[in-house]
C-alpha cells in the first residue's frame, strides 16, 4: 500500500475537493481489486515483496520507454478508408454513463507552472490553429482501432498558456472523474492534440465531448476524455489506472 | 567430488543449466501473464482458464509480463551468445540432415528411438533449432506490439500491428507445444532430468563418450 501512496497525486495545484474525490476513487478501486487479490497474489495490490519488485520494474520500464521515445518520430497515419466503424467505446463505466456536458458553459481550467491561468471556452479553443490526423488508437487490452481526431496541437496550446516546458509532467482532470498525466516530451510531440472533433463532427459524448487528449504515441488509457482541467507540474500526478498498477509511461 | 568427476562426465555445462532454469521460470511467467493479457481482448473464440493465468487482473498481468520480459531477454541473449560463440549450438544441434531426421522420426513413432545422454538425435536437433527461432520470433513480435510507434519498421516487417499480434500468439503456441513435448519426453526418459540439475551423467550411460564439453 505504501508504494501506491507514493504515486498518488501530491500536487498542490489540485483543488481540495478533487483530492477528496480521488481518495474516494482510490479507496473504491482498492475494495474491488482487493477482492481479486484474494484469488491470486502478487498483483500489484497487496504490497508484498513480489509486488514491490513489480512496481520497481514498472518504474524501470518508465525510464527505458522515455529513453526509447523519439520526440519527432511520427506515429503511422492511415487513409480515411481504413477508419474503424463503429469506433469502440471504452471506459471504466458504461457508454450511457458518459457525462453530458453543456458546451456553451464549458470551461477548461488551467493551473500549475503556467504564465496564464485564465480558463478557456470552446470558441476560444476553436480559434487556435487546428490539426487533423488519422491514427491508430491502441488499447492496453490489445485491440486497436483507427480514427480521425482534429483539434489544437497540444504544444500550440502549451505555448498559449505559457507553460513551463522544462517541467516534467502535464496532468489532466476530467468531468467523468478520470485523471491521468503524461511526460512533457510526449506533451510536446507534434501529433499530441487537444481534440475537439472526431471524424468531421464535434466529439460525440461517448468519445469525450467536448475535449479529449489524443496521443498516438501512448496507449488508449493515456488519452483522457471530457477534460475539465489541465495542470503543469514537476510532481508525478499519477492517473486513475496508473495508480492501480498500469505502467505510467505506457508509450507505444 | 573428485571421484564423482572421474566417473561422471559433464553433459550440460553450468552456464547452460543456469540459463535453462532461468528460462523455464521466465517462460512460465511470460506465458501465464500473456494468457491473462490475451483474455482482456481475445483474438480467437476462446479464453484461457483463469487458473492458468498470472497477475490477477490486467494491470497485474502486464506488470508480470513486462518485468519477466527483461529476465527472458537478458538470459536469452547470454544463452544465444554462449551458444553461438562457444560452439555449443554447432556441437549439439548440427549437422541436421534430412536423412537422419526421417530415420529418427520413424524410430520415434515406433518407440525405437534410443536416448544417449549428451547426444541429441535429429528430431531433438530440429526441435531445439525450431524453438530457438520461435524464441527470436516471439521476442521480435512482442517488441513490435509493445512499441508499435517507436519500432514501426519492425511492425511493418510483420505486416501491421494486428498481424504482429497474431504472430506473437502463434509463436507462443509453438513454444508451448515445444514445452509440452519436452516435458513429455522427460516423463518418458526421467534420467534426463538429473543431469539438467547436476550437469553430469554416468559414464556407462552412453556407448562411447562423445566429445566432451568441459565446464569453464
Amino acid at each position: 500500500m505504501s508504494d501506491k501512496k507514493k504515486v498518488l497525486p501530491k500536487n498542490r495545484e489540485l483543488q481540495p475537493e478533487l483530492v477528496q474525490l480521488q481518495r474516494r476513487l482510490f479507496l473504491r478501486s482498492g475494495l474491488s481489486l482487493g477482492a481479486l487479490s484474494l484469488l491470486s497474489g502478487c498483483n500489484l495490490q497487496d504490497g508484498d515483496q513480489v509486488d514491490k519488485v513489480l512496481w520497481a520494474m514498472s518504474r524501470w520500464n518508465d525510464r527505458v520507454q522515455s529513453m526509447l521515445f523519439r520526440p519527432n518520430h511520427l506515429a503511422p497515419t492511415y487513409p480515411a478508408s481504413m477508419i474503424t466503424k463503429p469506433f469502440p467505446f471504452n471506459a471504466f463505466y458504461d457508454a450511457d454513463s458518459a457525462p453530458e456536458i453543456d458546451g456553451d458553459t464549458y470551461k477548461l481550467e488551467v493551473s500549475g507552472l503556467v504564465r496564464d491561468k485564465r480558463s478557456w471556452n470552446l470558441a476560444q479553443l476553436r480559434v487556435l490553429p487546428q490539426a487533423s490526423q488519422i491514427t491508430r488508437h491502441i488499447c492496453i487490452e490489445g485491440w486497436s482501432a483507427i480514427g480521425q481526431w482534429s483539434g489544437v496541437p497540444f504544444r500550440t496550446f502549451l505555448a498559449h498558456i505559457g507553460a513551463d516546458t522544462t517541467a516534467k509532467y502535464v496532468g489532466f482532470k476530467c468531468a467523468d472523474r478520470y485523471y491521468s498525466s503524461i511526460d512533457m516530451a510526449t506533451a510536446l510531440h507534434p501529433q499530441t492534440i487537444l481534440a475537439l472533433d472526431f471524424g468531421q463532427e464535434p466529439l460525440p459524448t461517448e468519445y469525450g465531448y467536448p475535449l479529449k487528449l489524443r496521443v498516438p504515441t501512448k496507449l488508449g488509457f493515456k488519452n483522457p476524455k471530457h477534460i475539465a482541467a489541465i495542470f503543469v507540474t514537476n510532481e508525478n500526478p499519477g492517473g486513475y489506472w496508473e495508480d492501480q498498477g498500469y505502467n505510467w509511461f505506457s508509450g507505444s | 567430488m573428485a571421484t564423482a568427476d572421474q566417473t561422471r562426465r559433464i553433459i550440460h555445462p553450468l552456464l547452460v543449466r543456469v540459463a535453462h532454469w532461468i528460462n523455464a521460470f521466465a517462460i512460465v511467467c511470460m506465458v501465464m501473464s500473456g494468457w491473462a493479457i490475451y483474455n482482456a481482448s481475445p483474438l480467437f473464440g476462446f479464453d484461457f482458464p483463469r487458473w492458468a493465468t498470472l497477475g490477477g487482473w490486467l494491470g497485474g498481468a502486464i506488470a508480470w509480463h513486462l518485468a519477466a520480459m527483461w529476465l527472458l531477454v537478458v538470459n536469452g541473449l547470454v544463452y544465444l551468445g554462449y551458444g553461438l560463440l562457444a560452439g555449443h549450438f554447432r556441437r549439439h544441434f548440427l549437422p541436421l540432415r534430412a536423412r537422419d531426421l526421417l530415420r529418427d522420426v520413424k524410430d520415434a513413432l515406433t518407440f525405437k528411438l534410443a536416448h544417449q545422454p549428451g547426444i541429441y538425435n535429429a528430431v531433438q536437433r530440429l526441435m531445439y533449432i525450431a524453438v530457438l527461432l520461435l524464441g527470436v520470433l516471439v521476442v521480435a513480435s512482442g517488441l513490435s506490439i509493445w512499441k508499435p510507434v517507436q519500432l514501426d519498421s519492425l511492425v511493418d516487417l510483420f505486416g501491421g500491428y494486428d498481424v504482429a499480434r497474431r504472430v506473437h500468439f502463434v509463436a507462443m503456441a509453438g513454444i508451448v507445444a515445444f514445452v509440452v513435448v519436452h516435458l513429455a519426453l522427460v516423463l518418458i526418459v526421467p534420467s534426463t532430468l538429473l543431469p539438467m540439475l547436476s550437469g553430469r551423467a554416468p559414464r556407462h550411460a552412453g556407448k562411447k563418450p562423445p566429445k566432451q564439453e568441459q565446464q569453464a
